[in-house]
């Protein structure tokens, strides 16, 4: 056993170093003993004891995993984990019995133009599907309508040649008016001016679950549109159908600054919910996990009493919301392992394909951020028109509107529409603006994770972040600051390298498979040195892709 | 906007005046933040940079900057016998100091920052402020009496050959300023060794006595100034005090171990600095107080610290229970009171581009600079300092530590999916031997 051998090898040394000590024995002062050979001797004698009992428990760590107790991760070990003494009081509606893990690294930025908790009525009257936002598409997919064309919400829009089963739909019904076009003639986004009094549904017959076969309910889902809505880690494309994945994980709070508060969102949903829930369940070998929210408030009932899936909650900063953070700490992926994510409100339109019969599209979208009057939620299809949602509710002309969080989102025009899988938009103030020893005696206040800024005494403050990169890009010269805000056995500074000079193998190694770019979004802002992490990130990923 | 439009009007050409340009940029860029914002990523960013980290290394150092330079002048006087009490004396004291300071100050940040500026305008990027730590170290560690040529040739090796063939900032293997240190150790080792050279001022005159010497600014201006006020003035030609050593405390005790040392400096002066030695690693307060400064904001990893606290306490302790020579009979506490060992752990070893760059990689490194830098302080025949070499050595072994360090974490990652793999291939072993 290697554990054994380690422990020869330790004995050895020991050994060695005790005979060693009968020379200064010979030099002491001659009053019968040498404190350095009895030092060794004690140390021998701590050392030997202190390796019996790692064997021992080690012996019993083994011994319980191949028993297969190691289920849930409780300590089988003699000694108490670090963790297990010095853990943070879970809340009271969190049952003993439920697992909960407890992340210690990462950052929650606080920025002000949180969505206040109520509907705001507006009606956009321009839809888009964007190509781009699904990861691997080609450039050109094939665009089966055209301007005029009349579509109903789930009709087939476009499909990528080469991967013609997954079909991309209609989120509304209405006239196609336009298929815009972008660099190199790659198709930008198919518009859509959405019916004013009633929305038309293509109809469907949702196959029954008991009885449906796996592959003729995976067509089912191809056909009806709902299939981009289910996205694979690693690279975050979209799922392949021949895939059999190995787990399915669903996130249900998201610790991104300003992110909508899924619990309000999912009010009066929770039956295409669990609906979603049992879908998914047959898709998958492993289980549906759930990541549940342990920082404080009590989740929403159709989170908490979902059925037929494996409940986590998950306690610490952002990025604990985070699917590959939960991943990472429930079932670990590895090079040729699959699991499916999904957001919360896809899982409620895929229920919805089985219990209303039709493709329902809708949203709760968040718009949020400092420059708007009044942060609120509003109730949208998917690919909302961006100006509709922040009309009239702007404080500054100099903004720049973000279609997502403003760690991963994209930035979009007011004439652009919102992100397919986005249910957020936040406007933010354009810093392009010189700031007189900015560096040095900096005159607003601006969110930073370092304590050479008074911020840490106000820790409820919450900032107006502007979008200045605060300084130029840089080598990497600090260390350690990545892994303070990544809360994965993972290192992420070493990796960044890896993928800058191409190192195919270190890449795998240091488990690029394992981040996705909303993961380490949080390092690049924290980043001193202002380097593009997602960006190197996703070039890894693209290069694994490439190479199979 | 006055002052902003000025500049931007005076701005020099990029194509037609490159270097100048590059010039341009770099004071720009230490007045104004630019007005770049984010793109493709991101779309806030934090506060801090490498300029607001960098500065605050060089603010964590000036109670030092202070501290030695009036101590050049204090350790100056008392060779010499005359103002002995610490604030005696001080405008003299203060002179002095700062008339041997600055211009170490000024020689190493022209070279330096020179050749940093040649390399940003032969590469085409903006002006790096690496430069700004390793500029304000190397003063500090170095002889209060050192030539500036000398000064000069050394930080134009440790810049050229130690930082800007590697890549400039951010990429170089070995410590800039340790580099400095180490070049002038080696190749003019009498002006940087022995027990004449802490001492600053001192000359053998015609008859081979030690007398103080001075030149134009301290006899003709600063003299005319004082006497104007009425004050003490410098004194030419004056000798030095019967029975005085320049020895620091390190050469005593290598003659002599503790008692010699205590026969001249008492652990309260060693504590709080008036001893000679180089010009910034003598004040412990005040180190220790920048250590904190280092800490609290978070720049300074704790892990090297504290390491190399522990691995120099550890080996002193060790050759305490040994006790072979005088000199490793030193209480393991007391070598923290004598030469640089502190100055160098807050300072050198927490460089974080040199260091190791993971944290369980923080403490093999730290600790490792502790127990060789103790070593080679008691066991070295020739030389009775080991820091500057001790961390040099482990700059080079850095990478090493690393290497293994992301070794483990590979192994770790591929047994994690070799068990989850082997209990899948058993679930569905189980899963086919049960359905029957």
């Amino acid at each position: 056993m290697p554990i054994l051998k380690n422990g020869i090898s330790k004995f050895l040394l020991l050994f060695l170093f005790t005979i060693l000590t009968f020379p200064a024995f010979a030099q002491s002062s001659g009053d019968g003993s040498s404190y350095l050979q009895m030092g060794m001797i004690a140390v021998v004698a701590i050392l030997i004891l202190g390796a019996v009992l790692q064997i021992a428990d080690s012996l019993l760590r083994v011994e319980a995993k191949n028993l297969g107790l190691d289920r849930d991760n409780t300590n089988f070990s003699l000694f108490p984990s670090a963790s297990e003494i010095f853990k943070p009081k879970t809340p009271d509606f969190i049952d003993q019995a439920q697992r909960v893990v407890n992340l210690d690294s990462g950052f929650d930025i606080n920025l002000a133009g949180e969505a206040e908790k109520e509907m705001r009525l507006v009606n956009p009257t321009t839809f888009a599907v964007k190509p781009a936002d699904f990861v691997g598409m080609s450039p050109i997919p094939k665009v089966l309508v055209e301007p005029g064309h009349e579509v109903k919400a789930g009709d087939i829009l476009f499909f990528d040649k080469k991967r013609p089963d997954v079909k991309y739909v209609a989120p509304v019904s209405g006239e196609v008016i336009a298929v815009n076009r972008g660099e190199k003639r790659a198709i930008a986004e198919v518009v859509i001016l959405a019916d004013k009094k009633q929305m038309s549904y293509r109809s469907y017959t949702a196959p029954d679950l008991n009885t449906t076969a796996r592959e003729d309910l995976v067509a089912f889902l191809l056909e009806s549109g709902v299939w981009p809505m289910i996205r694979q880690r690693p690279y975050e494309v979209v799922a392949d159908p021949l895939d059999i994945p190995k787990n399915i994980f669903i996130s249900t709070f998201d610790s991104a600054p300003l992110a909508p508060d899924l619990n309000y969102v999912m009010m009066g949903k929770e039956v295409a919910f669990q609906k979603g829930l049992d879908v998914l369940g047959k898709l998958t070998m492993g289980t549906v996990h759930l990541g549940l929210d342990a920082r404080g408030t009590q989740p929403a009932p159709a989170f908490t009493q979902a059925t037929g899936v494996e409940k986590t909650y998950y306690h610490g900063p952002h990025p604990s919301g985070n699917v590959g953070i939960q991943i990472h700490h429930t079932s670990p992926i590895s090079a040729n392992e699959r699991v499916w994510v999904l957001g919360v409100q896809e899982v409620v339109t895929i229920g919805k394909l089985f219990t209303e019969g039709r493709y329902d599209a809708e949203r709760v979208i968040a718009v949020t951020g400092a420059e708007l009057t009044t942060p609120t939620y509003i109730n949208t299809f998917i690919g909302a028109n961006i100006d509709s949602l922040i009309k009239d509710n702007l404080n500054n002309d100099h903004v720049r509107i973000v279609s997502g969080d403003v760690l991963s989102g994209k930035a979009v025009e007011a004439s652009g529409h919102l992100g397919f899988y986005d249910d957020q938009v936040t406007v933010l103030e354009e810093g392009d603006e010189y700031e007189m020893f900015g560096w040095l005696l900096p005159l607003a206040p601006r969110p930073t994770i370092s304590n050479t800024y008074p911020n840490a005494l106000f820790p409820s403050y919450k900032f107006t972040a502007n979008t200045n990169t605060h300084g130029e890009e840089r080598a990497f010269v600090v260390t350690g600051q990545y892994e303070k805000v990544l809360p994965m056995d993972i290192y992420p500074q070493q990796l960044m390298k890896a993928i800058l000079v191409n190192d195919y193998e270190r890449m795998e190694g240091l488990g690029i498979y394992e981040l996705s770019e909303e993961d380490v979004a949080l390092c690049e802002f924290v980043c001193t040195s202002k380097q593009p992490v997602q960006q190197i990130l996703r070039r890894g990923l693209d290069m694994m892709r490439e190479q199979g | 906007m006055g002052l902003l439009d000025f500049v931007k009007k005076v701005e020099p050409d990029k194509k037609t005046k490159p270097f100048l340009h590059t010039l341009y940029d770099g004071f720009f860029t230490f007045l104004y933040t630019p007005d770049h914002v984010t793109k493709n990523g991101v779309h806030i960013r934090d506060g801090m940079d490498l300029k607001r980290t960098m500065v605050m290394v060089v603010i964590a150092m000036q109670l030092c900057y202070v501290f030695g330079s009036y101590n050049i002048g204090h350790q100056h006087f008392v060779a010499l016998g005359q103002h002995m009490g610490f604030i005696e004396g001080f405008h003299l004291k203060l002179a002095y100091g700062l008339m041997q300071i600055i211009p170490i100050f000024i020689v190493t940040h022209v070279v330096g920052l020179g050749i940093e500026f040649y390399y940003a305008y032969k590469k085409g990027h903006g002006i790096e402020e690496g430069f700004l730590v390793s500029g304000a170290l190397i003063p500090l560690i170095m002889p209060p009496d050192i030539s500036l040529w000398i000064l000069a040739l050394a930080v134009a090796f440790a810049v050229w050959i130690g930082k800007e063939a590697f890549g400039g900032t951010g990429m170089n293997i070995l410590n800039v300023a340790l580099l400095a240190r180490v070049f002038i150790f080696f190749a003019y080792p009498t002006t940087i060794s022995g027990d004449e050279v802490w001492v600053a001022g001192l000359a053998k005159d015609a008859d081979g006595i030690w007398t103080a010497s001075y030149n134009w600014f301290h006899t003709g201006l600063f003299n005319g100034l004082f006497e104007s006020f009425g004050w003490d003035t410098f004194q030419p030609g004056r000798a030095m005090a019967d029975g005085y050593t320049a020895a620091t405390p390190l050469s005593l005790a290598f003659q002599g171990g503790w008692e010699n040392v205590t026969s001249v400096y008492s652990p309260g002066q060693m504590w709080w600095g008036a001893i000679p030695g180089s010009i910034g690693e003598s004040c412990k307060p005040f180190i220790i107080i920048g250590a904190i400064m280092l800490l609290v904001t978070g720049i300074g990893s704790w892990r090297i610290m504290l390491s190399v606290v522990l691995g120099a306490a550890f080996t002193g302790w060790l050759m305490n229970m040994w006790g072979a020579t005088p000199f490793m009979e030193v209480p393991w506490h007391y070598h923290f009171y004598m030469g640089s060992l502190l100055f160098a752990l807050v300072f050198m070893a927490t460089d974080p581009v040199t260091a190791t760059s993971t944290n369980t990689g923080k403490f093999i490194y730290g600790f490792m600079i502790g127990v060789v830098g103790l070593i080679v302080r008691v066991l070295n025949p020739a030389y009775p300092e080991g820091w500057m070499l001790a961390i040099l050595f482990m700059n080079v072994f850095a990478p090493l530590i690393d290497h293994y360090v992301f070794e483990a974490n590979v192994s770790r990652r591929a047994k994690r999916t070799a068990v989850v793999k082997r209990v899948a291939v058993e679930e569905s072993a189980e899963a086919v031997s049960g359905g029957h």
